[in-house]
């Protein structure tokens, strides 16, 4: 199968040092991936390359066959980081999403019936319907990543970019958007993330590329997110902790253990013992963790027991 | 008191008529300078038109084309200097306008024989506009607003995040490159009117006042010009009867308006943050 973008040898930086180096990379139709890699890896300039804001210092980044090189540009549909965006612009829903429309707009500054209703329908399918009048900066932050990804959409575009999805949105939001994006990949669509929450990525994502300034590792995040490609990537002590389909990944701490510096020595407890838990699901450790301390808490409140913070096992 | 009594003198209708123009189309791309961040543009693109004005009776080429192409250098030098330099914009504008106009100082003082008066470039000379000035002002209105018209899209796209536009097909350089081209010859054709001291504050005060009052883009736009083009018609028939220079009564009416919304809506926010506190 022809990859939808596929780059060959890519080599990019600022003067004589390299941002990143030696990438190969295929992106295929239909596939769902996220660049994973500690800041300052590359994941930025490695999008901006593959979006075509950034020209290869050495290599050719070619979609559908078709070089990037030059005026070609990919039909993108790229959502950016929310923290980029001015929240104190004066512009709408309904504004913010036709703006996806640019390239077939005509020079009449309104927008035509048939861009109403398309921008109309495209707030509906992503629950935005009644929100078009709305100041961006008056909706919650899903909301907020759902227009943008509206503004994606509406451009019709052969890939989803979307640079960190999950930061500046809380937990709740985070796992919505994710959710929102598989669906839209079982729907056909190819996407490409970064993130940096690795436990979302290899709870959500069925491919992840590991990348520091070349692609370490890449593949299904119960392949690759080993202690041994994540402690090259992060250049770190990495912990991983496998349970059932579950994967859990932490920086282990320099020279403490998590008894040591974590919050509460139940968490460091729940951490150490990890695969005795059953009871937890993908993703949502924390949350349960929380909810029996608070558990505790309220019984210790009641004069039951004396508050010793361990974690049934 | 008779309103249109000023209205039977010729100069005062051409005055007026110029003040509106100018005060609609600085409304207008104000509305873009301000929104981009470069409310410091417009001041110091004018000092820099002021070298390009001194430069063009030195070497007596035309004033409007001469001041032109200076203006649209030093646009462009500003618009390079921010893309591809780590200077931002307010010390790019800063270096290349504030060098343009010490050109222009530097030709004065050395050649100290003018013919025409360059107290009306710095200071404004609102009354003595000439038909050509008028024509000139019309024209170049017209131009500014079948520019904005036709790449309204574009430009909405362009100052809302230009990185993210140049991702969906927009060729931001070019966009960049035509306002610079239209910012220039709208100072030019204002600073005959307004001088290079006021026309800042031309562009800047009516976007801003417009922007407290409303968060569309679209209604930004209409009331910025709005107030641009009330704010000159008032300011020339305040200015005949206390007797003070145009331009300076423009700009003035134009901040005692910013100042009233400012108050206003102020009070409004207070009153809402009120209201939810005693909801809560």
């Amino acid at each position: 199968m022809q990859p939808l973008i596929e780059l060959k040898n890519i080599a990019f930086g600022y003067g004589k040092t390299p941002v990143v180096k030696d990438i190969d990379l295929h992106i295929h139709p239909g596939q769902f991936a996220a660049l994973v890699g500690p800041s300052g890896a590359g994941k930025t300039s490695l999008l901006k390359l593959i979006l075509g804001t950034l020209q290869p210092t050495h290599g050719q980044i070619t979609m559908n066959g078709v070089s990037l090189q030059g005026r070609n540009k990919p039909r993108v549909g790229y959502v950016p980081q929310l923290e980029t965006v001015d929240w104190n612009f004066p512009v709408t829903v309904g504004q913010a999403v036709l703006m996806g429309r640019i390239r077939n707009a005509t020079l009449w500054p309104w927008p035509s019936r048939a861009e109403r209703q398309l921008v109309a329908e495209m707030l509906d399918r992503l629950d935005l319907g009644g929100l078009i009048n709305r100041h961006i900066r008056d909706l919650s932050g899903g909301q907020q990543q759902r227009v943008f990804l509206a503004r994606a959409l509406i451009a019709e575009p052969d890939i989803l970019v979307l640079d960190e999805p999950t930061s500046g949105v809380d937990m709740r939001t985070a796992e919505n958007v994710l959710h929102l994006l598989a669906d839209l990949n079982q729907q056909g669509m190819t996407i490409l993330i970064t993130t940096h929450d690795l436990n979302a990525a290899a709870a959500h994502l069925p491919w992840v590329i590991c990348l520091n300034r070349t692609i370490i590792a890449q593949g299904p995040p119960e392949v690759v997110f080993t202690e041994a490609i994540l402690n090259e990537t992060y250049q770190g002590d990495m912990l991983v902790l496998r349970h059932e389909q579950m994967i859990f990944v932490h920086q282990r701490p320099h020279g403490h253990t998590y008894h040591d510096i974590l919050p509460n020595p139940v968490l460091g407890h729940a951490l150490a013992n990890a695969t005795t838990l059953d009871s937890v699901e993908n993703g949502t450790m924390m949350a349960e963790i929380d909810a029996m301390l608070q558990e505790q808490d309220t019984e210790n409140q009641e004069g039951q027991n004396e508050l010793v913070r361990t974690l049934p096992v | 008191m008779n309103w249109l009594e000023p209205f039977q003198f010729e100069f005062f209708r051409n005055g007026t008529l110029v003040a509106v123009l100018v005060g609609g189309m600085c409304g207008l791309i104000g509305v873009y300078i301000v929104l981009r961040g470069m409310s410091y543009i417009g001041h110091g693109l004018s000092h820099a038109i002021f070298g390009g004005a001194v430069v063009s009776f030195v070497m007596q080429w035309n004033f409007y084309l001469g001041a032109g192409i200076w203006g649209f250098i030093a646009a462009l030098l500003i618009n390079q200097t921010v893309r591809r330099t780590k200077i931002n914009a307010d010390a790019a504008i800063g270096v290349i306008t504030t060098a343009s106009f010490a050109v222009g100082v530097a030709l004065i003082s050395r050649y100290r024989r003018f013919t025409r008066s360059f107290d009306a470039a710095l200071f404004g000379n609102i009354l003595g506009v000439t038909a050509q000035d008028v024509a000139v002002v019309a024209i170049v209105a017209m131009v500014v607003t079948i520019f904005i018209f036709f790449m309204y899209k574009q430009l909405l796209f362009t100052t809302f995040d230009a990185e993210v536009a140049r991702v969906y097909g927009v060729r931001t350089e070019w966009i960049d490159t035509l306002f610079a081209l239209v910012l220039a010859a709208a100072l030019i054709a204002s600073m005959q009117i307004l001088g290079v001291t006021l026309i800042a504050a031309a562009l800047v005060i009516p976007a801003i006042t417009a922007r407290l009052l409303t968060d569309s883009f679209n209604r930004m736009i209409l009331l910025s010009v709005g107030l641009g083009m009330v704010s000159g018609f008032l300011g020339m028939v305040i200015s005949y009867y206390i007797d003070v220079a145009s331009g300076a009564t423009i700009v003035m009416l134009q901040a005692a308006l910013f100042g009233l919304v400012l108050a206003i809506t102020s009070i409004q926010k207070q009153a809402e943050r009120r209201l939810i506190h005693t909801h809560v």
